[in-house]
């Protein structure tokens, strides 16, 4: 059984239709990647997903559950975390803090202890970093701050929204080895990236976002081999 | 020598008061993103409550404190779930002129209901006065300092070590992003605008210990003066507001004292005169951080 599937989704900004009618299932213990250009609408499916957006029509489930118009708070504490675009993370407040608050809806003393000890010994920089301001992060231990805040809600689906962005190639490497031990350590992935050759590189399937559009879906080894695909998100001719 | 002293012991006990109003401005501004025009009101409808429960009903200085906290604190909670939750997501301005809209509701709502007539209330709190050398202290300016200090730190404290207040300085700086923590936005919006209303309850009774008197727009004056305190000493920080709060009031109590005859009636119009220097100065007030620039 899908442990997310989006049917038929569609999400209008005002009059600018942004999601024109989407279909896709991510499966439990997979990784899923969303590839596509900028603007093609990514961040308005994850954001429709979690509740920041509603949803034109359409339906979203996760875990058996129709979640289209539950609100986003509810959503974290049902298993879904969402790393967004642009890491949001809680500038003014501590990295303990931070992940203090990604724990918000677990209420076990002992579980969060765990989490914690976890985050930190996938991320040694945020225990060495934990009563820093967060704003003074680098921009990758900001975006190890953003997965590990993620990560203390221990959810069964984490969602991930260009976690490469605008980073130097070592923390690209060290993001993308640390999606797949989360994945390994059984949570479910759905990335969402431009870094297409990467994403295709760890996923398991992936799907193709042309302008509002599903256009290709495949495995992702599939879609490495790809004409279109090459041509247009790999850098090849 | 000692006029000036007991000028500016006037001074520290308007600013406390300021203080603790700007508090609850600061609270309401930096959580929920809004100006809540209608705080001062609020202080209004405290002081009425006071008026009903202590002169009229005369159930005592207790029954009359628990009363404008209740009061205070319930009508700001129906003010933001009536008037400001339905416009979470409308312009900055369209909430403005509701919130002006609110102060004028409940300032014709103290009209019909208790006139315009000025109430005096006095009496209200009697504490003995005595003297450091030759400066006059009244034992009400003492309750009014520790009442505003004490408020100060609880509210610190809360803020800064409870799962609520820190839930609050999330929704403070990320709405969304709260919302991916799991954080309920609106009612961390309903808490917070509890807390700033039960502070206005607590600034009624101080005002009336104070001054003595209530009329239909004591609050909306007084409120406005606050708010001008909260940004003059750095909207969002604590101690900033505070500082404002006293710094505002000083100010006004000397100038209330050494102006000419002629010109007292302008004291009204020192806090926004600084306002308006300080905006031009440094809009982020005396203690305000200048926001950290996201990358
Ligand atoms: N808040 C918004 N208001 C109006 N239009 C928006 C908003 N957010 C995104 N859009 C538009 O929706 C489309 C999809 O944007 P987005 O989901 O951010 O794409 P991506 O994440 O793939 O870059 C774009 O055309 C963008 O301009
Ligand atoms: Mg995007």
């Amino acid at each position: 059984m899908a442990l997310l599937k989006v049917s038929n989704l569609e999400v209008s900004y005002g009059v600018i239709r942004a999601i024109k009618g989407i279909s896709f299932e991510v499966n439990e213990g997979e990784i899923i990647a969303l590839i596509g250009a900028n603007g093609a609408g990514k961040t308005t499916i994850l954001n429709t997903i979690t509740g920041l957006v509603p949803a034109k029509s359409g339906t979203v489930e996760f875990d058996g559950k129709n979640i289209t118009k539950t609100a986003a708070h509810k959503i974290v504490r049902m298993g879904m975390a969402h790393v967004p675009e642009g890491r949001r993370i809680f500038q003014n407040l501590t990295v303990y803090d931070n992940l203090k608050l990604g724990a918000f809806t677990r209420d076990d003393k002992k579980e969060f202890k765990e989490n914690l000890e976890r985050v930190y010994a996938s991320f040694p920089r945020l225990e060495e970093r934990k009563n820093q301001i967060a704003g003074t992060l680098s921009g990758g231990e900001q975006q190890m701050l953003a997965i590990g805040r993620g990560l203390m809600s221990n959810p069964k689906l984490m969602l991930l929204d260009e976690p490469s962005m605008g980073l130097s190639p070592i923390f690209v490497a060290e993001i993308f080895e640390i999606i797949q031990t989360i994945n390994k350590n059984g949570t479910t992935v759905l990335l969402v990236e431009q870094n297409a050759k990467k994403s295709l590189s760890i996923s398991n399937r992936a799907y193709v976002l042309e302008t509002g559009k599903i256009t290709i879906a495949d495995t992702s080894e599939n879609l490495m081999n790809n004409e279109a695909v090459k041509k247009a998100y790999l850098g090849e001719d | 020598m000692q006029v000036f002293f007991n000028f500016v012991m006037d001074g520290l006990n308007l600013g406390s008061v300021y203080a603790l109003v700007a508090l609850g401005y600061s609270m309401v501004y930096g959580i929920a993103k809004m100006l809540n025009f209608a705080h001062g009101d609020i202080i209004m409808v405290g002081g009425y409550a006071i008026y009903v429960m202590f002169l009229q009903k005369d159930l005592g200085i207790a029954a009359a404190v628990v009363a404008s906290v209740i009061v205070c604190s319930l009508l700001g909670i129906i003010i933001e779930f009536l008037a400001y939750r339905p416009l979470r997501n409308a312009s900055p301005l369209s909430v403005l002129i509701t919130a002006i809209g609110v102060s004028y509701l409940l300032q014709n709502i103290a009209l019909l209901t208790f006139t315009s007539e000025l109430k005096l209330i006095s009496g209200f709190i009697k504490l003995p006065t005595f003297y450091v050398g030759p400066v006059r202290i009244d034992g009400v300016s003492i309750l009014i300092w520790i009442t505003t200090l004490a408020i100060m730190v609880a509210l610190n404290y809360f803020i800064q070590n409870t799962k609520t207040g820190k839930a609050m300085l999330a929704v403070s700086e990320d709405r969304g992003a709260a919302q991916l923590m799991g954080i309920d936005v609106n009612k961390t919006i309903t808490i917070t605008f509890f807390i700033g209303s039960a502070l206005a309850g607590l600034a009624s009774v101080l005002y009336i210990a104070k001054y003595q008197k209530i009329e239909p727009y004591t609050g909306s004056v007084f409120g406005i003066k606050a708010f001008s305190a909260a940004v003059f000493g750095g909207i969002g920080s604590i101690p900033g507001v505070a500082l404002g709060g006293i710094l505002i009031g000083l100010i006004e109590a000397l100038a209330i004292g050494y102006l000419p005859d002629t010109l007292r009636p302008a004291s009204d119009g020192v806090a926004f005169a600084i306002l308006i220097i300080m905006l031009v100065l440094k809009p982020s007030g005396i203690l305000g951080k200048t926001k950290i620039e996201k990358v």
